[in-house]
């Protein structure tokens, strides 16, 4: 059943927009929650991230009127409050009542995405009927006496503790931790920073439990925190794990293993030594009413439990039209500038003049507004990373083998396109690290490793590229053992003349794969030919490193944007073609004379390097009307490490392209990244780069 | 935050109230020396200092213990409520909540300040 109502199709998308974000961070915690509930230890943050994301989803769907999502969230909000709480215990039962709901949400939320709009009532009845059956029978182990008395909390902290604060410091206390208060007084202009760093030195020994807030003795200039928190450290070691100025620390608890008597301790300017081993408290203050108010109307602060995100969400198919329009601006512009010039040469002066200024002012805010749209389509790499860590959960998991996943420079922005083509492949290489690289654990403990395997995620830019790093610890590629299947599959004649550099580089040819049995997670039919190509279509390339036993790395080297590139105009052979400027590094002219010939390959001598060098003419197959000329052009391109060096016959300029897709028919046409439009009615093709040095380097070889 | 947002276009469709919002319990404590505030709305379960430490704070500090505050919290959080109720707070809401108990509210709290 479809709706064709536009109204009702733009809720459904704002919801689906902000409900799939959700569901698929809930994914991710979930998953992790499962994991920590094998070790046995439960991190309080997350199952409270976990409960929140439930609670936020159920608010969503609400306010959209999807009452199943809003049903089933609620249930799982009800499972995961007791949890919390500690009504219940998070066993391999629940874990899995919780799964499958987060599964049945999935499917919820896909159905909708797909314009289905049936809300598969018996699976929701399901989910919600066995998290009620967990429901009806809570352990009773957490209930016990409340031993809070004994630990002499002010009655001011004692009564501002939630139900589930409450519920951590019985946890807490049950664990024989040593319950400890904290007390800071800060500067009211600075203290957000300040208890951030106190709180984080906390979190590193212990558990924070509360943060109350109270009046300084000085009310204008300061405010004073009491934390509690919950560690196993002794009073002397916790003392100096949360050393700070301004901070009076008191035990509270004798915890089982607490050999330290309650003591007191302050540095800095706060507080004498010796202090009375109950927390501070906050000073009795008489009640002044402050005078009435007179201005009319009314503020109020209103606080909520989601965290703040000043963030609008945008189709990107609006931001596409929006750039079109910008580079159709840009080219209109260019149109008029041409025509500024031409009026300046044919004299028409004060006229032209004027033109050209106006020109160069349009200029001017188009690139500002080209800025605008470009930011606004960067997102941090760092959404990449959370679908990669639940695959890795997941393969790992289905192989057997423990893997760690660890990421470096989340914050790497890059195209919403970009990102959005680069994670098939990354989900690629990452399952081929797993499948292949990472050895099992007994093998590895073998091999004088950690049983756990690590996979390393790094991405960071580099001048008009980012790049972005899968490294596993795992066995490494067998070289020997590429060889012999190029050998075996006719990719070379004589195994011995390959370097191994130039092996690995037969692992991106297709039909290659080293692996005897195929497995269920690599073997689906995708090589790494597949992932080349998939990089190659967004101007991207990959490299491998290996190291036998030590591990592999992939290099994914990627523009930063593909929307509008600044290009360099070249001909050849009579005809222009465009190239774009990210990956020029330089040109050079020369005659025929600076031209060697290596192995059958034309090559220059760059400075103290070989610069193998392509003939665009012969690349192309253009035939040439008139003979070459005798200085020509050489525009040194490199992406990643790799140079070469295209022969050109003229540079005709810079200019900014909107790349367009050749379409079907020429997709798989390498070395061509696709057309532009250069303003004054004339279609060009663009050069893909990373294209014609993947072929020029696979020819070579 | 959809929560809040919806707040804030409720009570401005009641009148012409300046509002001023705080992600979190530390960003209110940080406005309140700045802003001069006659209302506040505040949710018990929040990331930083929760709603109840909240209110305890605002009912100890002369500058703020006459500001009424209203907790907006979800029924399963009754004990919480309560509590926030033994602190001084001076109402509350429970979720889903209809804009009729906001609008009285409001009335209740502000029309005085006006006369």
């Amino acid at each position: 059943m479809t709706d064709n109502n536009p109204l009702t199709n733009k809720a459904v998308r704002d919801f689906l927009a902000e409900a799939e974000e959700i569901v698929e961070h809930l994914g991710s915690e979930l998953a992790d929650l499962a994991d920590s509930a094998d070790g046995g230890d439960i991190d309080p943050d997350l199952l409270n991230s976990i409960f929140r994301g439930a609670h936020s989803l159920k608010g969503l769907a609400g306010m959209f009127g999807f009452a199943g999502i809003s049903e089933l969230a609620h249930n799982m909000e009800n499972l995961l409050d007791w949890l919390r709480l500690g009504k219940l215990k998070l066993d391999a039962g629940v874990v899995a009542v919780l799964l499958e709901s987060h599964e049945v949400l999935l499917s919820l939320v896909r159905s909708l995405s797909e314009g289905e709009h049936n809300e598969h009532d018996e699976k929701i009845s399901a989910c919600a009927a066995r998290i009620n059956a967990c429901l009806e029978e809570p352990s009773r182990d957490a209930a016990q006496a409340s031993p809070l008395e004994a630990l002499g909390l002010s009655e001011q902290v004692l009564k501002s503790l939630t139900e589930y604060e409450e519920h951590r410091l019985l946890e807490n206390l049950s664990k024989g931790k040593n319950i400890f208060s904290v007390h800071a007084t800060l500067d009211l202009a600075t203290f957000d920073q300040e208890l951030a760093r106190i709180s984080d030195a906390i979190k590193t020994c212990g558990e924070i439990i509360s943060t109350l807030p109270s009046m300084s003795s000085n009310l204008e200039t300061n405010i004073d925190f009491d934390i509690l928190a919950g560690s196993a450290l002794a009073f002397d070691e916790f003392l100096l794990a949360t050393l700070h100025d301004n901070v009076t620390l008191t035990l509270l608890s004798g915890g089982r293993q607490s050999s330290a008597p309650p003591a007191t301790a302050a540095k800095g300017s706060a507080g004498s030594r010796p202090e009375s081993p109950k927390p501070a408290e906050p000073p009795a203050t008489p009640a002044v009413p402050a005078s009435a108010p007179d201005t009319p109307a009314a503020a109020a602060p209103s606080l909520s439990a989601k965290s703040i995100s000043r963030t609008v969400r945008v189709d990107i198919g609006k931001l596409d039209e929006l750039m079109n329009i910008v580079g159709e601006l840009v080219l209109a512009h260019s149109s008029i500038a041409t025509l500024a010039e031409r009026l300046r040469s044919e004299r028409f002066s004060q006229m032209a003049v004027e033109l050209g200024k106006s020109a160069k002012m349009l200029e001017r805010k188009l690139t500002d507004l080209q800025k605008g749209v470009m930011d606004i389509r960067m997102i941090p790499v760092g959404q990449l990373y959370e679908k990669m860590s639940r695959i890795v959960r997941t393969i790992s998991r289905e192989q057997g083998k423990k893997v760690e996943l660890l990421f470096y420079g989340a914050d790497t922005e890059l195209d919403k396109l970009i990102v959005e083509d680069i994670s098939d492949p990354m989900m690629h290489i990452i399952r081929n690290a797993i499948d292949h690289g990472i050895e099992n654990p007994e093998k590895r403990l073998a091999a004088g490793k950690d049983e756990k395997g690590v996979i390393k995620i790094s991405s960071f830019q580099k001048g008009n590229h980012v790049v972005i790093e899968v490294e596993d610890d795992g066995g490494g590629i067998d070289i020997d053992k590429v060889k012999a299947r190029a050998l075996q599959r006719g990719f070379v004649q004589d195994p011995s003349a390959v370097s191994d550099k130039e092996a690995l580089e037969f692992i991106f040819l297709p039909g290659f794969s080293t692996t005897d049995q195929v497995s269920e997670v690599s073997g689906r039919g995708v090589g790494m030919d597949v992932v080349r190509n998939n990089i190659a279509a967004i101007s991207g390339m990959v490299d491998i490193e290996t190291t036998q036993g030590l591990g592999t790395r992939f290099i994914i080297t990627l523009p930063i944007t593909l929307a509008i590139i600044k290009s360099l105009i070249i001909s050849c052979a009579g005809r222009t073609y465009a190239l774009p400027v990210t990956s020029v590094l330089e040109s050079l002219i020369l005659t025929g004379r600076d031209i060697n010939t290596v192995e059958r390959r034309e090559v220059t001598q760059l400075r103290d390097t070989t610069l193998p060098l392509l003939r665009l003419e012969e690349f192309l197959c253009l035939s040439r009307r008139s003979a070459r000329p005798d200085e020509f052009y050489v525009v040194v391109v490199g992406v990643a490490e790799k140079r070469l060096g295209i022969v050109v016959d003229e540079l005709l300029g810079q200019q900014d392209i909107v790349i367009k897709p050749l379409g079907e028919g020429f997709r798989r046409f390498p070395g061509i990244a696709g057309a532009a439009d250069l303003g004054d009615q004339r279609t060009i093709l663009v050069l893909d780069v990373g294209g014609m040095i993947n072929d020029t380097m696979r020819s070579g070889s | 935050m959809a929560l809040r947002a919806m707040l804030v276009s409720i009570i401005e469709s009641l009148g012409d109230f300046r509002i001023v919002e705080a992600a979190n319990g530390f960003e209110a404590l940080r406005l309140l020396p700045r802003e001069h505030v006659d209302l506040i709305f505040t949710d018990i379960n929040m990331p930083d200092i929760n709603g109840l430490e909240l209110i305890s704070y605002l009912r100890n500090n002369p500058n703020y213990q006459h500001i009424p505050v209203v907790i907006i919290s979800t029924e399963g959080s009754q004990s919480d409520i309560e509590k926030g109720r033994m602190l001084g707070a001076n109402e509350y809401i429970v979720k889903p909540f209809e804009c009729a108990d906001l609008k009285s509210i409001i009335v209740k709290y502000l029309d005085d300040r006006q006369g």
